[in-house]
């Protein structure tokens, strides 16, 4: 029972995985941009919450009203006038100017909000639990679960559905002719990257009321990203959502034979996943 | 007729190889333009100079009159030029209606529609669920000028349409030509069958290595002309 209650909480964990991750793997796919602050943005959202709970007295899961929209129009404006003039054929350039930023959000935060560890509390949903038998599952976890399926869902109605999806798939397949199309590019580069913000802020804001998080949480982050969109595969949403669960319950597996073992797990299983399937289990289909 | 493109000495570069040197070219509205030219001679580059795919800050492309020259790739499509880009360069991920609706993202106004371009190439529309680079070439090929089509264009650049196909399926895409012309669609296409070039087009030009090697009426060239033209000296034909 122990070990079937690891795995069921691995998978639930798995979900906020794969919001980690979404945000990563979009700006990969639509401009082959590695983000390397996308760790240190979670982090930011989730103090963007924290920032809010204490000022205005916000239930923390509302505070997405406010840090949503801010992490969206940043992500855009960021792209438009930063991001976008180290995009391009290299991808050192745009490694080198993340990883800045990624210093300097750390830097920021730790100035802002001091090491001290933080975590919000949801109130009455902290607690509550349901029973399914023997099994017993948080009201976080799920509701975590549950916002990464309805975001992945969404995210995939966009590209499926929409004119702006289809050009952004278009930019993923073949960006240089794009403008053929009469699209900007740089346009739909910040789109995506305001996309990817809005997912950012709500895997943050979760995080926040999930676990424990300080100024120098966002690199982990980061590597469960990566991990979570290598092993799905690039450039499939319902892959990365398979990523972070298989990440979830590779650790969940892990933590219930030694609890020192639970990231240890999730990195073996993902270098074996790398070695024996680079191109990740779902990648996207190729015409 | 009036004036659609008055080009003057444009240079294109790669990084420091150049490609182009000082072409001059003109096209009137609703004519056919044939550009032909050895492997190498610079056609696709000079058409991805027109449609700004290749930056030409500085010089001048004039385009019904306002010089293009510069201008980002997405607004010359807008004002109304099109591309079926040499190798076709669909989108995989999208399905052959989905790659003919962004040609409509362009946003122009005119007889072209999913409708209007599933039936000048009926098979799009039996095809229209299937990812677009699983299609044959010949169809493959109807894909890329359908979504240039959508676009509405008032010039229409197709490159190199029948590479690679075989001649029956290369009459089906010639024979879509005088229906894209009704509408009054100018279309410069590059060609590597001298013949088809002569026979679908009102003027010709011939590049070699960069340089325009030979223009004139297309029922005034012989292919011994051009044949010259495609490795030998500069000629012209008026
Ligand atoms: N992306 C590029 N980078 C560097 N050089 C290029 C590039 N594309 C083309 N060239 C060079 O520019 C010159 C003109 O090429 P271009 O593709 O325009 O020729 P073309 O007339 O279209 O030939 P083809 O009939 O083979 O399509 C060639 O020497 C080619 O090697
Ligand atoms: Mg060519």
């Amino acid at each position: 029972m122990e070990w079937i209650n690891a795995i069921v909480q691995g998978i639930l964990l798995g979900g906020l995985y794969a919001l980690f991750a979404a945000g990563l793997s979009l700006m990969f796919g639509v401009m082959r941009f590695v983000n390397l602050a996308h760790g240190d943005f979670i982090v930011a959202g989730a103090f963007g919450a924290l920032l809010l709970v204490e000022s205005l007295g916000l239930h923390p899961l509302l505070t997405l009203v406010i840090v949503l929209p801010v992490m969206a129009a940043f992500g855009y404006v960021g792209q438009r006038l930063v991001l976008n003039r180290v995009v391009g054929r290299d991808i050192l350039p745009s490694i080198l100017v993340t990883f800045g930023f990624s210093v300097i959000l750390q830097n920021l935060m730790l100035e802002q909000f001091s090491a001290d560890s933080q975590r919000l509390s949801a109130g009455a949903l902290d607690t509550a639990s349901f029973g399914i038998g023997s099994l017993s599952i948080g009201a976080v976890p799920l509701l975590m679960f549950g916002a990464a399926v309805a975001v992945l869902g969404g995210l995939n109605w966009f590209f499926g559905h929409t004119n702006t999806g289809r050009l952004l798939r278009a930019t993923s397949d073949d960006g240089e002719i794009i403008g053929l199309m009469g699209a900007d590019r740089r346009h739909l580069f910040a789109i995506a990257t305001a996309l990817a913000s809005a997912v950012v802020a709500i895997a943050g804001v979760l995080m926040a009321v999930k676990t424990n998080f300080d100024p120098s949480a966002g690199p982990i982050r980061l590597l469960f990203a990566f991990e979570a969109v290598i092993i799905g595969g690039l450039g499939s949403l319902w892959g990365t959502l398979a990523g972070g669960i298989i990440l979830g319950v590779a650790q969940g597996i892990g933590a219930q034979i030694d609890p020192g073992l639970q990231i240890l797990a999730g990195h073996i299983v993902f270098l074996i996943i790398l070695v024996v399937r680079p191109q990740g289990l779902f990648p996207k289909q190729k015409g | 007729m009036s004036q659609l493109l008055k080009i003057e000495d444009l240079d294109a570069f790669y990084g420091d190889f150049q490609a182009l040197f000082e072409i001059s070219f003109e096209m009137a509205e609703a004519e056919t333009v044939a550009l032909v030219g050895a492997n190498g001679a610079g056609k696709s580059t000079f058409l991805k100079c027109l449609t700004g795919l290749l930056p030409t800050r500085g010089q001048r492309i004039l385009y019904r009159g306002n010089n293009i020259a510069g201008v980002p790739a997405f607004k010359i499509a807008r004002q109304g030029i099109a591309m079926s880009p040499e190798g076709r360069r669909l989108f995989p991920s999208l399905s052959v209606k989905e790659n003919l609706m962004l040609g409509a993202n362009v946003g122009r106004k005119g007889q072209w529609d999913l409708a209007a371009v599933q039936a000048l190439f009926p098979i799009l529309e039996e095809k229209r669920d299937i990812p677009a680079t699983l299609l044959s070439g010949g169809q493959q090929q109807m894909v890329a000028i359908g979504r240039a089509l959508m676009s509405n264009p008032a010039l229409l650049l197709l490159d190199e349409v029948s590479l690679g196909l075989a001649p029956v399926i290369v009459r089906d895409i010639y024979a879509a030509l005088p229906k894209i012309r009704t509408g009054g669609t100018a279309v410069l296409l590059v060609e590597q069958d001298i013949g088809m070039a002569m026979q679908v087009s009102d003027r010709m030009y011939c590049f070699q290595e960069g340089h325009v090697s030979l223009q004139g009426v297309s029922a005034d060239m012989t292919r011994d002309m051009i044949s010259t033209a495609y490795f030998g000296r500069e000629k012209e034909v008026q």
